[in-house]
């Protein structure tokens, strides 16, 4: 008889919390960003951001010391292999040295830096303190907010990249979106080229591999070309990105996939998994700069 | 209902809570581990359903869910829903069966893993995550169950050690203690 009891109590209490979680998870779902739920969620994270950052701080050390083991067991295994890409890029740079010099390569390299323009934007500087655990979700919180001039879609980059879009702020605190975020899309162009297209996620949970699409018909991409953002080319089509940010390279061009899909594969350069100090553009301009077209 | 009417083991899982989701948050799910991310809230919840029963077990998968969803802005509900059944299947398995062996927190770790990284990207395809379901995804979801079945036996001694002097006597463990000793404890023996 009490274990009856006990059983009917136990399950009332089971189905209880079930229920309270589909009706949180229902109405989360259904209310739009300014919703009740949504507001919870973003007080939460203004009360707490400042302890998160200085949490954050204090487990820096140990985050670093693990990623340092995490490169070194990385480069072990690589280092075989880039051993022998090192001798056939000297043979390669011996030759191509003296052309490189000359060509406009050079100028185009260093007009990356001039077009993008980065500084005039209003980079803030900010750092990742939360990230979340799941292959589901790209996107992680930084210690930068409102209070900082950061607004929702501004553009975040580091050192490498492109590394997302802030989706939602608080005072202290902001989440950002990752470009490997299947909700992401950027408006990009071959660096060197020119050839247009939109970058996305190809594999959710992969880090490493970006897809670019919509590339014209008559495009030939290379492997280890740079991808860069596209700015808004017309004002029918705007986007939140100033052109010129350097999103990644191109790793896999197949034939069928780019006849059939008009697709290829790219690698960001920023790495995704080991984010840390990130830069927020709070003043982007998007206005994108003629390009040519030569694909 | 083990919480219930125990003050310090509501104080202790608060505290656990808190030092959990922090962690998990700012450490382990910064630091990949040969590609895969460490997930420590199963892992937790799993033994607090094994040591305190289904109840306690399933009502503190909620909390740490709820408490993740809404520190990463999440949408609210889906952990809290994958980690109820963590806890609750932990704290039956406990009922049940009381696995004692040393090992067994290993295969319970990976079960509480599979539930949890299964049960969310079910819940993902349910809420309208419209990307085709590639092998890499596969990978690193077996990448990160194995993971977390290495991590069991540690997070599941740490769990035992910090709430044990707070749990009421198990009656199972009395059971036992009657059975080799006959019903004394060893110091009433001496």
């Amino acid at each position: 008889m009490h274990d009856r009891k006990v059983v009917r109590r136990r399950r009332a209490v089971l189905g209880l919390l079930v229920a309270c979680a589909l009706i949180l998870l229902t109405a989360y779902f259904g209310e739009g960003a300014g919703g009740g739920l949504h507001s919870i969620q973003r007080g939460a994270l203004a009360v707490f951001s400042p302890i998160e950052s200085v949490a954050s701080d204090a487990v820096k050390p140990f985050r670093d010391l693990f990623g340092w083991f995490g490169d070194t067991f990385h480069a072990k295994g690589q280092n075989k292999k880039l051993k022998k890409e090192v001798e056939q890029l000297r043979t390669q740079v011996a030759q191509l040295s003296g052309d490189l010099r000359s060509s406009k390569q050079l100028d185009k390299v260093a007009a990356l830096d001039d077009n993008a323009n980065l500084t005039s934007m209003g980079l803030v500087d900010g750092r990742v303190v939360l990230a979340s655990p799941t292959l589901w979700y790209s996107t992680v919180t930084i210690n930068r907010g409102t209070s900082d001039g950061v607004h929702v879609n501004d553009p975040v980059i580091n050192g490498d990249g492109l590394v997302g879009i802030v989706s939602k702020t608080v005072s202290d605190a902001s989440q950002v979106l990752l470009i490997t975020d299947p909700q992401n899309g950027v408006a990009a162009r071959m660096a060197d080229t020119g050839v247009p297209g939109f970058v996305q996620t190809g594999s959710p949970g992969n880090p490493n591999d970006l897809l670019m699409q919509r590339l014209p018909r008559n495009a030939t991409p290379h492997v280890g070309e740079m991808v860069v953002t596209a700015g808004t080319a017309t004002p029918a089509y705007p986007t939140f990105f100033p052109p010129h940010i350097p999103i990644g390279e191109v790793s896999k061009v197949d034939p069928n996939e780019l006849d059939a899909s008009q697709q290829i594969h790219i690698r960001p350069f920023a790495d995704m998994h080991n984010l840390d100090d990130v830069q927020v553009i709070t003043k982007p301009t998007t206005r994108s700069l003629p390009v040519t077209t030569t694909g | 209902m083990m919480a219930r009417g125990n003050p310090q083991l509501v104080v202790r899982l608060t505290i656990l809570a808190l030092v959990l989701v922090l962690v998990q948050l700012m450490f382990f799910a910064q630091v990949p581990v040969f590609g895969a991310i460490a997930d420590l809230s199963p892992l937790v919840v799993m033994s607090v359903g094994l040591l305190c029963g289904p109840v306690t077990g399933a009502g503190f998968g909620f909390a740490i869910g709820l408490m993740i969803d809404t520190a990463l802005l999440q949408t609210m509900g889906l952990t809290s829903l994958v980690l109820i059944a963590v806890g609750y299947f932990a704290g039956r398995l406990r009922e049940a069966r009381d696995p004692q062996s040393t090992f067994a927190p290993l295969a319970l770790g990976a079960g509480a893993a599979a539930i949890a990284t299964i049960g969310y990207g079910i819940g993902q395809f349910l809420l309208g995550f419209n990307h085709p379901l590639s092998w890499l995804l596969v990978k690193q979801t077996l990448a990160t169950i194995i993971l977390d079945a290495l991590l069991a036996l540690p997070v599941n001694a740490l769990v035992r050690r910090w709430l044990t002097p707070v749990l009421p006597e198990d009656p199972r463990r009395r059971r036992r203690r009657a059975y080799t000793t006959g019903g004394l404890s060893p110091l009433q023996k001496a």
